[in-house]
């Protein structure tokens, strides 16, 4: 049965994102392809809603490899299965999210399956004859580069944030099968992980980013940026600089050596916009620029910008929204 | 032990970018074409294994590439650049390396009978970010892959690791040979000193032809990204204009 395949990604017991903008994805590739979407989960053990979720989002079928071997996740392991299962099922596609796991999964995949790889899509693919041709960022978000393939299976992994998760419910069928990894995907072993402690959302996943920079002048001067933050429900982050002298952990820093982001909005507050930070977050669809020097490159790539001092323009920011919010809590 | 770093040869990042007329390839003109910056972090944790125990390790740095027609995009001299951080010896492989697939194998080919105990990668290339390559030498030869490391630590033969993951870090545990690719933290980016320079000029140095393989991904085609209009200006006295504006698109 050929069909869009998608690897389903279960974070602390539920499906983050990520994995709905894969499904939702796969449903329209499928869709231009008459194609089922068969969505394949691994672990050693599901949510209780798991196939109701994933049909929700549009998948036709549901199949669940279970082990007590198969959490903590181990890369190769994933991969193995899902290599085996495509080749035995001659699943043309497969579609993972471009997360660290989905990353290092499909590169593992697409050797074993013999497929080739699309790394970081940005749409579906799209199917001209024999051609599948694929859309992804290139160059630090300088380019746009159109790749194609003729090889099948393909294997893909789609940007985060580079759609939207839409519904498209219909009742799938599921299948659960045991899986025991080989010894050798048994040879890294987990010591143990260990959560940033935060009740915010993950700096990848967030849809609105409050990040600040060294226009601040100190540490002690972020309490106005989680302000903001808490008052949109968003991330915060950095630049490098700050990062990089200790006033807030690496883990918030954002640019080409960070983490990269696409949020639906971006507010930069107190950076310049050096090409190495608009190469981690230049794709996210809403930038709004604060900054009390009206050069500040950022601004080339603002829709909004604000050129005054953000000790004054961040605080009425934040009580502007939170006003909006509670008169538009009903 | 017998280290293996591959590194790749990527345009400065605050080069210009333009492409050819049929858009298909980069414009290498007046680019100066550096050492991934991922990949500095595995040759600096490479040098600081060295350092530790020169005579025991022993590094390989690799590149697959062709030297361009300009002194500045040239990979032979990226490759002695890395060995001026105190490594052993370079091999470029010499092929344009087509896609992740192609450079993937030709590396997986070199590497396989080699016995080398580490084989490091950056996490991505800045160029088209892929991250594919290491994953895929790793699936070649069947071994052990740590993806985005951030610290390495070998006792008897026996590595331990940390890697990010979202929302934190995982450590763990694996008996050497692995394949790793560097995330920032790994270790302090390093510059070559005059005497590692000088030493770097009568290092090995080898040519070793491609091996035959397919690419299996094309370049179509490159096009700018979709231009951004000049941006809207809110009177720093007006920030309920902005909650409007923000508003209106759905984004609070």
């Amino acid at each position: 049965m050929s069909a869009v395949a998608v690897w389903v990604e279960i974070s602390e017991g539920r499906l983050k994102k990520p994995t709905l903008e894969v499904l939702t994805a796969a449903r329209q590739w499928a869709d231009s392809e008459n194609l089922p979407v068969v969505a394949i989960a691994l672990g050693a053990d599901f949510p209780p809603n798991l196939t109701a979720s994933l049909g929700e989002y549009g998948a036709d079928r549901v199949i669940r490899l279970k082990g007590p071997q198969l959490e903590p996740l181990v890369n190769s392991a994933y991969a193995r299965a899902l290599a085996q299962l495509m080749r035995e099922r001659q699943f043309s596609y497969l579609l993972l999210p471009q997360t660290y796991d989905g990353r290092a999964i499909a590169p593992f995949v697409a050797v074993w399956a013999d497929g080739a790889l699309l790394s970081g899509i940005t749409q579906p693919p799209q199917r001209e004859g024999s051609t599948l041709r694929a859309r992804r960022i290139a160059y630090s978000n300088k380019a746009i580069e159109w790749i194609a393939t003729d090889h099948l299976p393909v294997i893909a992994t789609l940007k985060s944030n580079s759609i939207v998760p839409a519904k498209n419910p219909r009742v799938p069928t599921e299948e659960e099968l045991a899986y025991t990894p080989l010894p050798e995907d048994l040879r890294l072993k987990s010591v143990g992980i260990e959560k940033v402690a935060t009740d915010k959302v993950p700096l990848t996943e967030a849809e609105i980013v409050v990040s600040a920079g060294r226009g601040l002048k100190g540490p002690e001067n972020w309490g106005m940026i989680e302000e903001l933050a808490k008052a949109l429900g968003a991330a915060t982050a950095c630049s490098k600089p700050v990062a990089d002298v200790g006033w807030r952990p690496h883990h918030e820093h954002v640019g080409q050596t960070g983490i990269q982001i696409s949020p639906n909005l971006y507010i930069a507050i107190g950076i310049s916009g050096a090409i190495q930070h608009l190469a981690g977050v230049a794709s996210s669809k809403n930038i709004v620029v604060i900054n009390n020097d009206p050069e500040a490159p950022f601004f080339k790539v603002a829709d909004y910008g604000i050129v005054g001092d953000a000790f004054q323009v961040v605080p009425q920011l934040t009580e502007a929204i939170r006003k909006y919010k509670e008169q538009h809590a009903h | 032990m017998k280290i293996l770093c591959c590194i790749s040869h990527v345009p400065d990042t605050t080069a210009r970018i333009q492409f050819t007329a049929d858009g298909k390839a980069l414009d290498r003109t007046g680019i100066t074409f550096i050492i991934n910056p991922y990949d500095d972090f595995a040759l600096a944790r490479a040098a600081e294994l060295k350092e530790k125990n020169p005579n025991g390790v022993k590094v390989t740095v690799l590149a697959v590439g062709k030297n361009g027609a300009q002194s500045t995009d040239s990979v032979d001299a990226n490759l002695r650049k890395a060995l001026a951080l105190g490594l052993d010896e370079a091999v470029r492989i010499d092929a344009e390396p087509v896609d992740a697939f192609f450079v993937a194998h030709q590396i997986a080919a070199y590497a396989k009978d080699k016995g080398f105990d580490l084989i490091l990668f950056g996490k991505e290339s800045i160029d088209y970010n892929g991250a594919q390559v290491p994953g895929m030498v790793a699936a070649l030869l069947n071994l052990p892959f740590v993806s985005y490391a951030t610290s390495i630590e070998i006792q008897d033969g026996q590595a331990h690791l940390t890697r990010e993951i979202t929302g934190g870090k995982e450590r763990l545990s694996c008996a050497l040979p692995l394949v790793l690719s560097a995330q920032k933290g790994l270790a302090e980016w390093r510059i070559p000193n005059v005497r590692g320079i000088m030493q770097a000029k009568t290092k090995p140095f080898q040519v070793v032809p491609p091996v035959s393989v397919a690419p299996r991904v094309r370049t179509l085609r490159h096009e700018p990204p979709p231009p951004k209009g000049t941006f809207k200006k809110i009177d720093p006295e007006n920030i309920q204009e902005l909650v409007q504006e923000l508003a209106n698109k759905g984004l609070i």
